[in-house]
């Protein structure tokens, strides 16, 4: 036991001990969360939310591709017109508790109008306010650059 | 700013009332019990805060952040709470066993620091065998796990007390014989003459070589395995035995326990920065400064050894003790003994 032992203290021991202390003297990794935020990835799927137009329009066409490539269920929507004769959706809500935030229904849409935000935080007490209705969706768009517009446009190139 | 003073002040005030001699060095006694009482309460709750910060920014997390500035507060809303929880005794508890243990455990604690410098003239009493009444005393503290392991009736926290029992006898030897070498190089047992002895940087037993750095490892190893501190925290080991010997606690008998393991931790590194490290000696500063920098500074050092070091298996702990640590210390004694008699080294 004896010389394994004595080298084993004056090498491992103290390299333990320098680990540690280096460690103690490095920036922690947490963030201290509701006073700190870390930014999300481009591409993080998180609360959906509906594009418009440049001029206010709605991009959504209500053609139902995103409520079919949906695995979860999770869209409900009912077709309108406009006066001018464009098709729209009148009801377009998502059971934010059936989603799985999959992404699958903005990869899926064609008029480039239902995405996946950033937004993360949406607890509630009560099943009813889950149901995500179109307003809300379109208010929630977010205000800077739409990023995800742009990484789709690349990805329809390829 | 010198304490004494004040001290001499009052004891003088309080003599000149009038009482008689017997009652005032009752009432100046046990007003020196109740300050220090606070004094290492407050030690005590900063050192369960301090000890969580140090473990955390060991793992790269914050500790306590929300209470206070870096959660300066959070050990004091704790205590409160302890103190407000529901004083639970399980029915099928031998209570007066049950009782007591966390009394002894927290009577023996503070009781230690009946011989402890904390400054120039700051000790209670300078008792001639100070370091014998000391190693004495911590010596209760394993009746208390004892009995809280036997009266709890619960075979995890009886697994944990018999844990500590044999742990602490078998680390009580080298404790004391590493200690010992320091005694034979002062040539006293009395706290405030060991001290004295060590009256420049390089009179202190850690500086004395070779005997010195020795005597020091195997106490501080020792002491941590005393204090039931990981690596060599059996006793109470988390993940085999709930929480060893005070399972069955909770509330206010919980608090005393958990009290007394930090000043027990709090009395070692005292002991530690007497006996190594010259106690309350040092330049400019007050003297109980200096004393309180060393033993935080040695406090420190037992943290740092916590969290870096896994626990240790049962076999392994006393094969360490019995095999590695006593030999190792009797020969640092002999050597140390060889050193002061033969008068080399001895500066």
């Amino acid at each position: 036991m004896a010389f394994g032992f004595i080298k084993t203290v004056f090498t491992a021991f103290p390299k333990g001990f320098y680990t540690t202390l280096k460690h103690l003297f490095k920036k922690p990794v947490t963030f201290q969360y509701p006073r700190v935020r870390i930014e999300m990835t481009p591409r993080y799927r998180g609360k959906h939310y509906l594009e418009v137009y440049d001029d206010g329009t709605e991009r959504c066409v209500c053609c139902g591709l995103c409520a079919a490539a949906c695995p979860a269920d999770a869209i409900y929507m009912e077709p309108a017109e406009t006066e001018k004769g464009e098709r729209h959706a009148k009801i377009y809500e998502i059971n934010l508790l059936r989603c799985i935030f999959c992404g699958f229904c903005e990869e899926a849409c064609p008029e480039e109008a239902i995405f996946l935000g950033h937004e993360y935080e949406f607890s509630d007490d009560n099943r009813d306010s889950f149901i995500y209705t179109k307003e809300q969706m379109l208010a929630n768009r977010p205000k800077e650059k739409p990023f995800k517009r742009i990484i789709r446009k690349v990805r329809r190139i390829f | 700013m010198e304490i004494t003073g004040i001290f001499k002040y009052l004891y003088e005030l309080l003599q000149s009332t009038g009482l008689p001699q017997v009652l005032v060095d009752i009432i100046a006694l046990a007003s020196a019990a109740v300050m220090i009482f606070g004094v290492l309460a407050v030690i005590a709750l900063f050192l369960v805060w301090w000890e969580r910060k140090v473990s955390a920014h060991i793992q790269q997390r914050f500790g306590p952040m929300r209470t206070g500035w870096h959660g300066w507060r959070q050990t004091i809303a704790d205590a409160v709470k302890l103190l407000q929880k529901e004083d639970i005794t399980p029915s099928t508890v031998d209570r007066p066993v049950f009782f007591w243990a966390p009394v002894i455990a927290f009577v023996a604690a503070f009781m230690v620091y009946v011989t402890i410098p904390f400054g120039d003239g700051l000790i209670v009493s300078d008792l001639n065998i100070g370091i014998l009444f000391i190693i004495a005393i911590t010596t209760f503290t394993i009746i208390s796990l004892l009995m809280a392991g036997w009266g709890s009736n619960n075979k995890y926290a009886l697994l944990g007390g018999m844990r500590s029992a044999a742990q602490v006898v078998s680390y009580e030897v080298p404790m004391v014989v590493s200690v010992l070498a320091v005694i034979v190089f002062a040539g006293s047992l009395s706290m405030v003459d060991i001290v004295q002895s060590q009256a420049k940087i390089y009179k202190w037993y850690f500086f004395r070589l070779p005997f010195g750095p020795i005597a020091f490892f195997t106490y501080i190893i020792a002491a941590t395995a005393e204090t039931n501190r990981t690596p060599f925290d059996l006793p109470e080991a988390e993940q085999e035995l709930v929480a060893g010997f005070n399972v069955e606690y909770s509330g206010m008998k919980f608090a005393m326990f958990f009290l007394a393991e930090f000043v027990n931790m709090f009395t070692v590194s005292a002991i530690g920065a007497t006996l190594f490290f010259g106690g309350w000696q040092g330049p400019l500063l007050p003297s109980w400064v200096w004393f309180l920098v060393k033993t935080f500074a040695l406090v420190f050092v037992l943290m740092w050894f916590r969290w870096t070091y896994p626990r240790l298996r049962v076999d392994q702990l006393m094969e360490f003790s019995w095999k590695f640590l006593l030999p190792v210390s009797f020969a640092n004694l002999i050597l140390a003994g060889w050193m002061k008699y033969s008068g080399w080294f001895n500066w």
